[in-house]
């Protein structure tokens, strides 16, 4: 196993987290939020985008336990450690199911589709999971 | 132009595999540069060289090794996803005392880094599958 730890001498990048899955159905989400850290240990300007079942990550009270998965919503606390603020929710799909804002683990923006269109042209990588 | 790819998919399962490899040789043969293929989530799988397909159809690890081969690619798996999903080579077989190893050749196990690393240097990144 090589671990690269040397961070290439280039500016930041824009990149957004697009997060499309509900938290247990795939390992895709927590993945993503895998990736999402090491975006920001390398000093990148990150965005996450909660769009779909996607928004269902960030519920509160996720227990897992009992389908034997870890509880990987906890890690999202560690957004703000590393400076991540730039967190959004799209507007429609939150409300589609049922959800509001103070249902979420994690201080997160509403957004509307046709705004994610905008945001999503400012990035210079969209990295969707 | 220089790409990157990104790629969740398994090999045989769905079309992601087979979309990145044909994406990839299409962008070699316009003479543009590959800096990486990075193997994450089930795309894991594409490292495996024990797939055994039939006889008479594509084989995705042995043409991605073939085409690293040619054009020097960087393909890496994500070692943490991989293994998870039992992607071994050599050295991680030694490591966790198991009986075999199956890194096809031309892939290597790194972490994560290698994604946003990618991500940073390329001017596209695309994503396949999932």
């Amino acid at each position: 196993m090589t671990e690269t730890t040397e961070q290439p001498a280039v500016n930041p990048k824009k990149l957004l987290f697009l997060n499309r899955k509900a938290p247990y159905g795939s390992s895709l989400p927590r993945e993503a939020l895998d990736a999402v850290l090491m975006a920001s240990a390398f000093g990148q300007q990150v965005t996450l985008v909660f769009l779909g079942d996607g928004v269902f990550q960030l519920k509160t009270q996720q227990d897992p336990s009992e389908i034997e998965m870890k509880n990987f919503s906890k890690t999202f606390a560690a957004l703000e450690l590393y400076g991540v603020s730039s967190i959004f929710v799209e507007q429609s799909s939150l409300q589609k199911r049922g959800l509001t804002l103070d249902q979420l683990l994690i201080p997160a923006k509403l957004i509307q589709s046709h705004e994610l269109t905008e945001l999503l042209e400012e990035q210079d990588q969209v990295m969707s999971f | 132009m220089i790409f990157s790819l990104a790629v969740y998919g398994a090999p045989f399962s769905c079309q992601a595999s087979d979309s990145a490899y044909q994406f990839a040789c299409a962008l070699l043969e316009q003479g543009h540069r590959l800096h990486r293929v990075f193997f994450y989530h089930d795309g894991v799988y594409n490292g495996s060289t024990l797939a055994t397909p039939p006889q008479d159809e594509r084989n995705i690890p042995t043409s991605w090794s073939q085409l690293a081969e040619e054009h020097e690619l960087d393909l890496v798996i994500c070692v943490a996803a991989g293994l998870r999903r039992g992607m071994l080579d050599a050295t991680e077989a030694d490591r966790y005392e198991k009986p075999a190893h199956n890194l096809e050749q031309g892939f290597t196990l790194s972490g994560l880094g290698q994604l946003v690393e990618a991500a940073m240097i390329s001017d596209r990144m695309i994503t396949f599958g999932n």
